[in-house]
């Protein structure tokens, strides 16, 4: 028996719960709608430019990030205690889930294909520089290179070193720069 | 257990997928509708939670786990839920889905609800322990076994020593909360591993932090 795809399996489980009140496909709609305008990478940007801009918001983000994440008005699921670490010259932070693909929400949204996938998973816990290498990061041996795979409630954010050449940009003017690949370390901030 | 999904360190993955900057949340939008659907399914409809859901995918096979993707995924285990629930009859959702593609079979009428006797103490995972932390930044640890059942103590970390980092919000305890036997709240613990020990003498040199619970820890002196 060949297996039936998924997207026909969804529509089945969604009227099986409609038909019977379970589920109400107008919330479904509100979850969809959230995630795919409101809650996403550009918060994470939004954050990173805040710090790179205003000192104290920086100290007050790696002291203890999900409250100062929060004065910029983003929590929520997957969000209930965000620990954010700083990439430097010397230290390069890079962040996975093994287990499954746990991952901040509330800053970075649904985590991409590339992050879900089990080679990744699988392999950055063992070869980092080998696969940032292959994802067009290519870091100097003498950088440290720290791993953080999130395997409990706890989710990690980077905050990516400013790239030279910005000095003159604004809070405003930062923001597109910030790639949710540099918040997962899988990249740095490129000057534009 | 959970050893489907344990593959941290595993061989045999192949290349990393390349970023794609605009990538949207959902490929296609019947994603969007499993993600819906497993974000109400695994806590008002299944009367279960979160650590029964991570549970839940441990336990697919290994097609259900790697060959419908990763909100397929996702629907194949709030089926899991919703079945052991019985919310939902065993192949219900197959059936329902041959009808669509214009079969005619017969569905299973629908069961008489069997949900978990279980209800959290608070929103979230975080919860207060009154006993201070076991171990403090810069003690020695050894991650013990990986227990049977269900656990978030991955196996490439299991054995090998590493040094506590920091001390993390304590949180309810996965390996029960997950199978309804009590929220166990303990303290969490970053340690941090040098690659060396994880991998040999041969391995890129790295550090790797990881959060582990103290029941998942022994001291080293």
């Amino acid at each position: 028996m060949s297996r039936i795809p998924a997207s026909l399996r969804t529509e089945a489980l969604e009227q099986i719960l409609t038909e019977r009140g379970l589920v109400d496909p107008g919330v479904m709609d509100k979850f969809i709608a959230n995630y795919e305008t409101n809650v996403g990478p550009l918060n994470g940007a939004k954050v990173v430019a805040k710090a790179w801009t205003d000192p104290d918001y920086r100290e007050r983000l790696l002291a203890d990030g999900t409250a100062a994440i929060k004065e910029l008005g983003f929590s929520g699921p997957q969000g209930e205690h965000i620990v954010v670490v700083e990439n430097t010259a010397a230290t390069h932070n890079v962040t996975v889930c093994t287990l499954c693909s746990c991952y901040p929400w509330p800053v970075l949204g649904l985590p991409p294909s590339w992050y879900k996938d089990p080679a990744y998973r699988a392999r950055v816990v063992r070869e980092p520089r080998t696969v940032l290498r292959e994802m067009g990061l290519d870091l100097g041996a003498d950088v440290e290179i720290v791993v953080r795979d999130s395997s409990s409630e706890v989710r990690w954010l980077v905050l990516p070193e400013r790239p030279a050449g910005t000095e003159g940009l604004s809070e405003d003017e930062l923001v597109p720069l910030i790639t949710r690949d540099a918040l997962v370390g899988v990249a740095k901030v490129a000057a534009p | 257990m959970d050893a489907i999904a344990d593959i941290g360190g595993a061989d045999g993955w192949g290349a990393v997928r390349t970023p794609d900057r605009g990538e949207p949340p959902f490929t296609e939008p019947w994603e969007g509708r499993a993600f819906a659907l497993t974000l109400l399914g695994m806590g008002r409809v299944s009367g279960q939670n979160l650590d029964a859901f991570r549970y839940a995918l441990g336990r697919l096979d290994h097609a259900a786990y790697f060959d419908d993707g990763y909100y397929g995924r996702w629907l194949n285990a709030v089926e899991l839920m919703l079945t052991e629930s019985a919310i939902i009859a065993p192949g219900a959702v197959d059936a329902r889905a041959r009808n669509l593609q214009g079969e005619h079979v017969e569905e299973p009428a629908a069961p008489e609800p069997h949900k978990p006797d279980y209800a959290p103490t608070a929103a979230g995972s975080l919860r207060e322990v009154p006993d201070p932390p076991r171990f403090a930044p810069g003690d020695r640890v050894r991650a013990l076994p990986v227990p049977d059942g269900p656990t978030k103590l991955p196996r490439y970390v299991s054995g090998h020593t590493g040094v506590v980092e920091s001390v993390q919000p304590a949180h309810l305890l996965p390996d029960t909360h997950a199978i309804f036997q009590g929220e166990n709240p303990q303290h969490v613990f970053t340690v941090r591993f040098d690659s060396r020990e994880l991998h040999g003498a041969d391995a890129e040199p790295f550090a790797l932090t990881i959060e582990l619970f103290d029941s998942y820890l022994e001291p080293v002196s």
